[in-house]
């Protein structure tokens, strides 16, 4: 998977200059980093699962990017595509990643204790919180190259392990197949039903198929506690409430990732990770960490100032709008998180979410007062 | 070959597996399961039961004919090419259907798939194509136009006239599945025959990637330029891969003979004029075609075609003659008659909106073309157009004076 790549052996029988695909438009990472030189490297190489340079590539290939937006271009079918095809995967990451090299390693820290502060946002500012991640099960491929049957085991161990939460974690499994009406509508109203993917980006690298099989949500009875299956990773991961008590959505965050972590070792499985890349997932984007720490916040003010975006970028921060990536603030109120994903810890970068965040509301409410906060503008994180 | 499958047999993944895959696994998955014909052995690491989708909710011609037995024995094969059946049938697993239009849900990978898949195949072609047999059965081929009787229709009541088909050149994997360099090849191979096209035939071509904004206007107002597909029967299948790299459109100086090369076919050939001289148009539509082939073979190459199932097309919709034979016709008063539907039934044709499949009428303009395409030749369905509107425009202009119109016995499909 995807089309046409079955089989790399055939393709071979044409020279790589006649395989290569035509970048001229295109503007992406990988239409940056790839050359008729590392095309031709690579292209005869396959993961032990079978994913090839062309499974890789063809989701960049197909979508030239846009000029103002840099997206990555590939995606992983397996753990083991870092590896393989380090080639062209590893210039990608670094350019992706702010200049992580080669040789760096990435620090995991996922203890709640070690971050100070971040349970006093003020509320009539920040409407809600949430943290995010993605967790892969080692040993099987990736939602672009998965085979229904790898799928289907995916889901069946990932249900299992989540069947044994306990206390506030304690929840329920919807898959995407056999929910009732009901269900479905309480989960839209929840904001928590996740739909088959639209953008092409998704589409183009095979992650859509046989959908909605095998894919599902389930969260806890307090509906703080989320876990998508089967949709872009094997696992999204998802802690989130109202107001601004983002340390104890992190705390949440860590509690539950630690326990489900440990379910699935009790079963013999381990989550994809190593020590240069951290937590392997789908897309090179979300390496690391995977994670995205954010809140919804009222920045009416803020966000017409001359230097909103410069001060975000200083903090290492980002905003979309409401609707989440690619969607419009409305009403003055803007998704804000965390713009790194590899090379910080989660604590590091919840951290800068909320010293960032607080210094953002302190500048709204100086804003709103009519004073000025040059003053209060940080130097570059 | 070998090394690559004890790679995956000696990968560190496969300890864990034993402990997950429940039920009837038992020791089988770990086998070898080797290719019926050429090609690598594929990683198969359950059990077919555990990868045969869920197809309870669908309703395509693939669903209906996919049993878990059947898929059990092609689940391993693969073609020359490594086409697998996993792939044929994913825009049928992707598209459930809809309760009232039955989709074919499965494309082919190459000419071989017809072959390597034909326990699917054969019963999907069948029920698609109204029964025919390709086991036991012979596809007519016949471009011949001199035999079209009469075929000149009142202009008063047709305002167009079009007949297209499709051909694939044999040796190059089709849409789902080719190779950027493969289909650049059949871009090549296509373009180049057209260059010899002399006469009212002669023409040019225009590459999706060269073209430019002036040129894109023109095709766009002449209704000559394809987009890229949109519709997930298609993408689903891959057929829009790489786009628009190597796709492109030619047609004739007198913009009366157009060629698609690369869209959901290696070629889609047109013949249009408005108006209704529908046997001026299959008569440019038979020569052009003769032309393009023989162009083709003096460079050593072919179509794709076979006596079993005609010519060779992605679709196997398209199977026989690939060829839709239609008007636009003008029939507001037949198109508001509740017999309608039982009439285009009978006289085996089909009504399409003026944008054709998936559209709505428009100021009661139908376009009306065959529903059949294997069993029966070019000629026979062209005829079988052409006899079939005359008879609607009959009705139409009774309808017109007051006076009644019959149903028309139903016509014999094919020969046996």
């Amino acid at each position: 998977m995807p089309f046409g790549n079955t089989h790399n052996q055939a393709k071979l029988k044409y020279s790589s200059e006649q395989e290569y695909p035509d970048l001229s438009k295109h503007n992406n990472y990988m239409a940056k980093i790839l050359t008729p030189a590392m095309y031709e490297r690579l292209r005869t190489k396959e993961t032990p699962s079978g994913f090839t340079l062309d499974d890789v590539i063809q989701t960049g290939v197909d979508n030239p990017g846009h000029p103002f937006i840099m997206t990555v271009g590939c995606v992983a079918g397996d753990e083991e595509t870092y590896e393989v095809f380090k080639e062209l995967l590893d210039p990608v990451i670094e350019d992706r990643h702010g200049g992580y090299k080669p040789t760096d390693k990435h620090k995991t820290d996922l203890n709640p204790d070690n971050l100070k502060g971040g349970d006093d946002l003020d509320p009539k500012y920040v409407l809600s919180s949430r943290v995010r991640t993605g967790r892969s099960i080692r040993g099987f491929c990736l939602p672009p190259h998965c085979s229904r049957g790898e799928r289907r085991a995916v889901e069946k161990l990932s249900v299992e392990a989540l069947a044994a939460l306990s206390g506030d974690l304690k929840g329920k499994y919807y898959a995407l197949k056999n929910m009732t009406e009901a269900e479905q509508q309480q989960l839209i109203d929840d904001h928590f039903l996740f739909d088959k993917p639209v953008s092409p980006l998704l589409l183009a690298s095979g992650m859509a198929r046989d959908w909605p099989d095998a894919r599902g949500i389930w969260h806890n009875d307090n509906k703080t506690f989320l876990v998508w299956v089967n949709e872009e990773d094997h696992l999204r991961v998802i802690s989130m409430q109202k107001g601004g008590k983002m340390k104890e959505v992190f705390t949440r965050f860590c509690t539950g990732l630690t326990k489900i972590e440990t379910l699935f070792r009790d079963r013999g499985h381990a989550f994809m990770w190593n020590e240069h890349l951290g937590y392997v997932l789908t897309c090179p984007s979300n390496l690391g960490t995977g994670l995205r720490a954010g809140v919804h916040v009222k920045l009416p003010n803020m966000s017409k100032h001359a230097k909103f975006e410069e001060i975000l970028t200083k903090l290492r921060l980002q905003k979309r709008g409401t609707g989440g990536v690619d969607t419009a603030a409305v009403g003055g109120v803007f998704d804000i998180s965390n713009a790194d994903r590899l090379g910080f810890s989660e604590v590091d970068l919840v951290q800068m979410v909320v010293d960032g965040v607080k210094l953002l509301v302190e500048m709204e409410k100086r804003l709103e007062k009519g004073q000025p906060i040059d003053n209060l503008i940080p130097a570059q994180k | 070959m070998a090394s690559s499958f004890t790679r995956i047999l000696s990968s560190k993944r496969n300890v864990g597996i034993l402990s997950l895959v429940g039920g009837s696994v038992a020791a089988g998955f770990l086998l070898h399961r080797e290719h019926v014909t050429a090609g690598e052995p594929l990683r198969r690491r359950y059990p077919a039961s555990a990868e045969y989708p869920d197809l309870r909710k669908h309703n395509n011609c693939m669903a209906s004919n996919l049993t878990p037995a059947i898929y059990a024995k092609l689940c391993d094969k693969a073609t020359p090419n490594g086409y697998t059946i996993d792939q044929a049938i994913q825009t049928g697993v992707d598209n459930p259907g809809h309760p009232f239009i039955k989709t074919v849900g499965l494309v082919a990978g190459d000419e071989e798939s017809y072959e390597v898949f034909a326990d699917l195949l054969d019963p999907v072609i069948k029920e698609r194509h109204n029964g025919y047999d390709p086991r036991v059965m012979k596809h007519p081929t016949d471009l011949n136009a001199t035999k079209i009787q009469s075929g000149v229709f009142d202009e008063r009541y047709v305002l167009s006239s079009r007949v297209r088909t499709g051909r694939s050149i044999r040796g190059l994997s089709l849409p789902p599945a080719c190779t950027r360099a493969e289909r650049r090849e059949v871009e090549r191979v296509v373009v180049d025959a057209l260059s010899g096209l002399k006469g009212d035939l002669a023409g040019k071509y225009y590459s999706l990637t060269l073209m430019t904004e002036q040129e894109q206007q023109q095709l766009i107002d002449d209704h000559f330029l394809f987009d890229k597909p949109v519709s997930p029967l298609l993408t689903c299948a891959g057929m829009a891969r790489d786009w628009p790299d190597a796709r492109g459109i030619w047609h004739n100086n007198e913009k009366t003979f157009l060629i698609w090369i690369n869209e959901e076919d290696h070629t889609r050939v047109i013949s249009m004029e408005k108006g209704g001289n529908m046997k001026r148009v299959f008569e440019r539509f038979c020569r052009g075609l003769k032309e393009v082939e023989r162009l083709i073979q003096e460079r050593g190459w072919e179509f794709m075609w076979n006596e079993r199932l005609g010519y060779i097309l992605t679709c196997p919709s398209n199977l026989g003659t690939g060829l839709r034979a239609g008007v636009h016709v003008k029939l507001p008063r037949l198109g508001k008659d509740p017999r309608f539907s039982k009439i285009l039934d009978n006289l085996r044709l089909q009504k399409r909106g003026t944008g054709g499949v998936d559209t709505a009428a428009v100021g009661g303009v139908f376009d009306i073309s065959n529903l059949d395409r294997l069993g029966q030749s070019e000629v026979q369905l062209v005829q079988t157009v052409i006899d079939g509107v005359n008879y609607l425009i009959e009705c139409e202009k009774r309808l017109e004076k007051g006076q009644d119109i019959k149903v028309p016995a139903p016509l014999k499909q094919f020969n046996h």
